[in-house]
């Protein structure tokens, strides 16, 4: 209140423009009692796990035992298989969706039908037992084995997830490559580009500004699915901190273990999400959104500014 | 401008090639009839105005010299060569994708709604078919899209992406990147409709000296004026057929035929 007579008084440095709109703002009670309560129950739960029969010690005890590490290593590598398998698939399956070619697209329908209906944990176990149809596998004179010896618990949860995965990568992609304009092909066709030229050079540059944020949010998604994996005998971190738990008599907190770490990975993939979908941002927008970095040191000056002008 | 009326004037029409003929072509898009036989000739060096009521079938018919739309019926050249299919005979032959994006090197087209890709700056833009297509060497191309940038007055403008340019400077880096491919005939598509009217004068200008330069154009428009100064030869068309041609000064100021005239009443 004083502060506004104070500059509306002051004689010696006229407004510039016309004069800056000075006033009360309205007070939102309702925010700040929402606020209130929302920190007290924070706090409530805080209190109730730091209080709980949970020994807190283990965790970091554990924390970079070399089975963790291990188990992180093996789920990164599923998760990066499992999504490369996925990509591919998604990508020809879309492709094959969108063809004119009525049983090419037919067959996609049907793929993705089946492998989007279907429970991944349920295709897991399936995959993990198809030793009941295929007793030998037989690639002619390049490979020949006992399947049960062949289908190892890698591949399996590689298959199991990869394939679960390109049902849905299909639908995204599908729906990057339609979300193109069709003049670009027009314009791409009157230069004399091949089909395949205009999809590499002109489609999917453009698609991939679409594609790319729900394929950043399946990439998280598949790291933490890679925890079912257990079901067909693959290791993995969940299953390691499972083991540790059981022998350490510490269950629950290697738990705990296991959410934090795939809470760190699933923060560092989305720091790269957001650096890739801003290079595919190029030429869509006037100007790339700031990086984080860039918005700190931005505002680290108008604080420091500020600070100038207020002393 | 000398070298437009020397050219002009020692090609007669019974010794060369028409660079486009069309004879009897017929479209439609299900059951909508859009093209009901058009005969026309465009000659080389020529420009040649296509005007009309929107639904008049201009623009599907543009589409059709390269190809970009199925004809149904009649036949339809490009410097002699049928577009779209070979004849062998009597028979006719589709063309492969492959075939058709050959001859479609030599025609340049210019789209109303510029179609400039966006993730390319003006500059990528006006490489892309050369480098690409042709297998020009980058550097090459590099040096040729300067050169055409700089003739469309938007030199300055190489390192930016469309979503940066205005609409006339949008089209001018679309006409820049068709004539990249040096195209024998070029087809505008109502280029300036979609241009603020103050931007509309730039790219006529661009098309003006274009045009004095030799460039075979076919050019659908609502532009009269430009019809009047440059054309050289001009088609009315309604609901699918030719109505009227003839050359622009005669067909625009002293129109013969009723519903040339109620539409000229109106655009004038």
């Amino acid at each position: 209140m004083t502060d506004i007579k104070k500059t509306a008084g002051e004689p010696g440095t006229p407004p510039a423009g016309p004069e800056a709109v000075k006033a009360i703002p309205v007070r939102h009670y309702g925010r700040y009692v929402s606020a209130v309560i929302a920190i007290a129950i924070l706090v409530a739960i805080i209190y109730a796990f730091a209080q709980g029969q949970i020994n807190w010690g283990a965790v970091p005890d554990y924390f970079f035992d070399d089975r963790i590490l291990t188990g992180v290593g093996k789920t990164l590598l599923l998760t990066v298989a499992s999504m490369a398998i996925g990509i591919f698939g998604g990508i020809v399956l879309a492709v094959m969706r969108l063809s004119k070619n009525p049983v090419t697209s037919s067959i996609a329908w049907f793929y993705i039908w089946f492998f989007r209906g279907t429970p991944v944990l349920v295709q897991l176990v399936v995959w993990f037992n198809l030793g009941l149809v295929f007793q030998y596998i037989n690639l002619g004179p390049l490979y020949k084995d006992e399947w049960s010896d062949f289908m190892t618990p890698l591949l399996t949860a590689l298959l199991g997830l990869g394939l679960n995965e390109a049902a849905y990568m299909a639908e995204i992609c599908r729906a990057g490559l339609l979300a193109v304009d069709e003049g670009q092909t027009e314009a791409a066709h009157a230069l004399g580009m091949s089909h395949s030229r205009t999809l590499r050079r002109i489609i999917i540059p453009q698609a991939m500004r679409v594609i790319v944020p729900p394929t950043g949010n399946e990439v998280i998604n598949m790291l933490k699915t890679t925890s079912l994996v257990s079901v067909v005998q693959y290791p993995e971190l969940f299953r390691f901190a499972q083991d540790i738990g059981q022998n350490s008599g510490a269950p629950v907190e290697m738990y705990f273990l296991a959410a934090a770490w795939y809470l760190i990975m699933t923060s560092i993939l989305s720091v790269g999400q957001y650096y890739v979908e801003r290079y595919y941002a190029r030429g869509s927008s006037r100007s790339l959104p700031p990086t984080p970095w860039q918005k700190v040191k931005a505002h680290l000056t108008t604080f420091s500014s500020r600070k100038v002008t207020a002393a | 401008m000398t070298e437009k009326l020397s050219k002009k004037q020692d090609s007669p029409s019974q010794g060369t090639v028409p660079m486009v003929k069309a004879e009897g072509v017929h479209k439609s898009f299900g059951h909508v009839e859009v093209l009901k036989g058009i005969d026309l000739e465009v000659k080389p060096g020529e420009v040649f105005c296509l005007i009309g009521p929107s639904g008049s079938g201009k623009s599907t018919f543009l589409r059709c010299i390269n190809h970009l739309e199925k004809i149904n019926a009649g036949r339809l050249y490009v410097d002699g060569e049928l577009v779209g299919y070979r004849q062998q005979g009597e028979k006719l032959y589709e063309l492969r994708d492959r075939e058709v994006s050959m001859k479609r090197r030599d025609i340049g087209m210019v789209f109303q709604r510029f179609n400039l890709f966006p993730h390319m700056t003006a500059l990528e833009n006006v490489i892309e078919a050369p480098v690409q297509v042709r297998g020009v060497s980058r550097t090459q191309a590099r040096e040729r899209a300067m050169q055409l940038l700089d003739r469309v007055g938007l030199a300055d403008r190489a390192g930016h992406y469309p979503s940066q340019l205005s609409g006339g400077q949008q089209q001018r880096v679309a006409i820049a990147r068709a004539l990249a491919m040096d195209p024998k005939l070029m087809l505008f598509d109502e280029p300036t409709s979609a241009l603020d009217p103050e931007l509309v004068g730039d790219v006529l200008d661009v098309m003006r000296d274009l045009a004095e330069s030799g460039m075979t154009m076919v050019v659908v428009t609502h532009e009269m004026g430009f019809a009047r100064e440059v054309g050289d030869s001009l088609v009315f068309m309604d609901n699918g057929v030719v109505v009227e041609s003839g050359h622009p000064r005669d067909v625009l100021t002293n129109p013969q035929h009723e519903r040339t005239q109620s539409f000229l009443s109106k655009v004038l």
